[in-house]
């Protein structure tokens, strides 16, 4: 399978990383020159070395998402650092160039779901940070409700005094 | 503008300060939005209750604007990303009746057009535009473009070597769908009738479909036959 990825930051280098090691073939397209190294970080040989490929570009340039393989792509991933790029860039994946599996990573978990809604494939990392703590927190809550927790029944204002 | 509409401008740079400074003063209701705290303050002290602080494409930030009761959303940010997902969410979340996108890089023209944003301005295009004017010999000049209406109006000035020129309007074999609408000879322009005999150095302005567009500029072009 043929992964093209746009914006190789801490997620999209990672993701790169295991999909290679997975024996998919693997092309990064950023505009940071440097996000080059991130690839290639706990790797032995270079990201090339390795089989994958990495174009230093802008993504809305149909030069640089061509050069990438956007073309033959059956997966692309959008995760560069802004939401509205991830959004649109999806988008011209999709509509332009029909690659099968478009998934986007969007922080704003409104923006994230109204997409959704839409049709688009997206992924909320602050939703799901959302989710855990909210579960943590409730878990913590019920632990609690038993002992009556710290304050002892008390109500706040006495307990300040 | 006879009808008065509430109007959200996103973008207090040049452009959309002046652009709400206009519409403020023509009597329309205008919320401009703008995400740089320093930029915002400047603006504040001219506009007061007239500019919210907050990142557009943040749907809240439109929401707390009024964006569902809006007649027209302009969105003329520095990034032609942000303005284009403020008005795709203004046109399909909130059913905004208009929008207007700024674009920033012309490169980018296609993209909005491929999700639908329309009108898109390009500051850039519009400069090319009137360099087009300014300099007829550089080719044609649009001056009227309704690309979904399938209707444009150009116009074209007659080289000495046209095979238009010397004709009778009613002896012209111009592309079907182009209509000759008049003539600018000699600083004055009028509507020609079918004795109107055409000369070298005339504009003619025309309406036409754009699809024929290079076949009408071919026809008015110089005579490639004859120099051959």
């Amino acid at each position: 399978m043929f992964v093209v990825i746009v914006g190789a930051g801490r997620v999209g280098a990672s993701l790169a990383r295991s999909m290679l090691a997975e024996g998919h073939e693997v092309s990064c397209l950023d505009e940071d020159p440097e996000s080059h190294a991130r690839l290639e970080i706990g790797l032995d040989r270079s990201w090339e070395d390795m089989g994958g490929r990495f174009t230093v570009g802008t993504a809305l340039e149909i030069e640089a998402l061509t050069a990438a393989g956007v073309e033959r792509a059956d997966v692309f991933v959008a995760s560069t650092d802004g939401d509205n790029t991830n959004i649109i860039i999806a988008q011209l994946a999709k509509r332009r160039f029909d690659v099968p599996t478009v998934i986007t990573r969007v922080l704003d978990p409104y923006r994230a779901q109204w997409y959704a809604d839409q049709g688009m494939h997206t992924i909320c990392p602050t939703r799901v940070a959302i989710d855990m703590l909210e579960t943590e927190v409730r878990a913590a809550a019920s632990r609690t409700r038993g002992s009556a927790g710290r304050s002892g029944g008390v109500d706040h204002e006495d307990a300040d005094l | 503008m006879a009808e008065k509409i509430y109007i959200i401008i996103v973008g207090a740079g040049k452009v959309g300060w002046n652009l709400a400074r206009e519409l403020l003063e023509k009597g329309n209701e205008v919320t401009l939005i703008e995400n740089d705290r320093e930029r915002y303050l400047t603006v504040e002290q001219e506009l007061e209750h007239n500019i919210q602080y907050g990142d557009a494409s943040e749907l809240w930030v439109l929401e707390r604007a009024g964006i569902s009761r809006a007649g027209m959303v302009i969105a003329v940010t520095g990034d032609d990303e942000d303005n284009m997902l403020i008005c795709q969410v203004a046109k399909e979340k909130y059913l905004v009746e208009r929008i207007i996108a700024r674009v920033n890089n012309p490169r980018n023209r296609e993209h909005f057009d491929l999700l639908g944003i329309r009108p898109s301005v390009s500051a850039t295009d519009l400069i090319l535009r009137l360099i087009e004017h300014e300099v007829p010999e550089y080719g044609l000049v649009h001056l009227l473009d309704l690309p979904e209406q399938h209707l444009e109006i150009i116009e074209l000035l007659l080289p000495a070597d046209s095979r238009a020129a010397g004709q009778r309007v009613s002896d012209l074999q111009m592309p079907d769908g182009s209509l000759l609408i008049s003539v600018l000879r000699d600083n004055t322009g009028f509507v020609p009738d079918a004795d109107t005999v055409l000369k070298p150095g005339d504009e003619i302005l025309a309406v036409l479909d754009p699809r024929v567009e290079e076949d009408l500029t071919a026809y008015f072009g110089p005579d490639r036959t004859a120099s051959e």
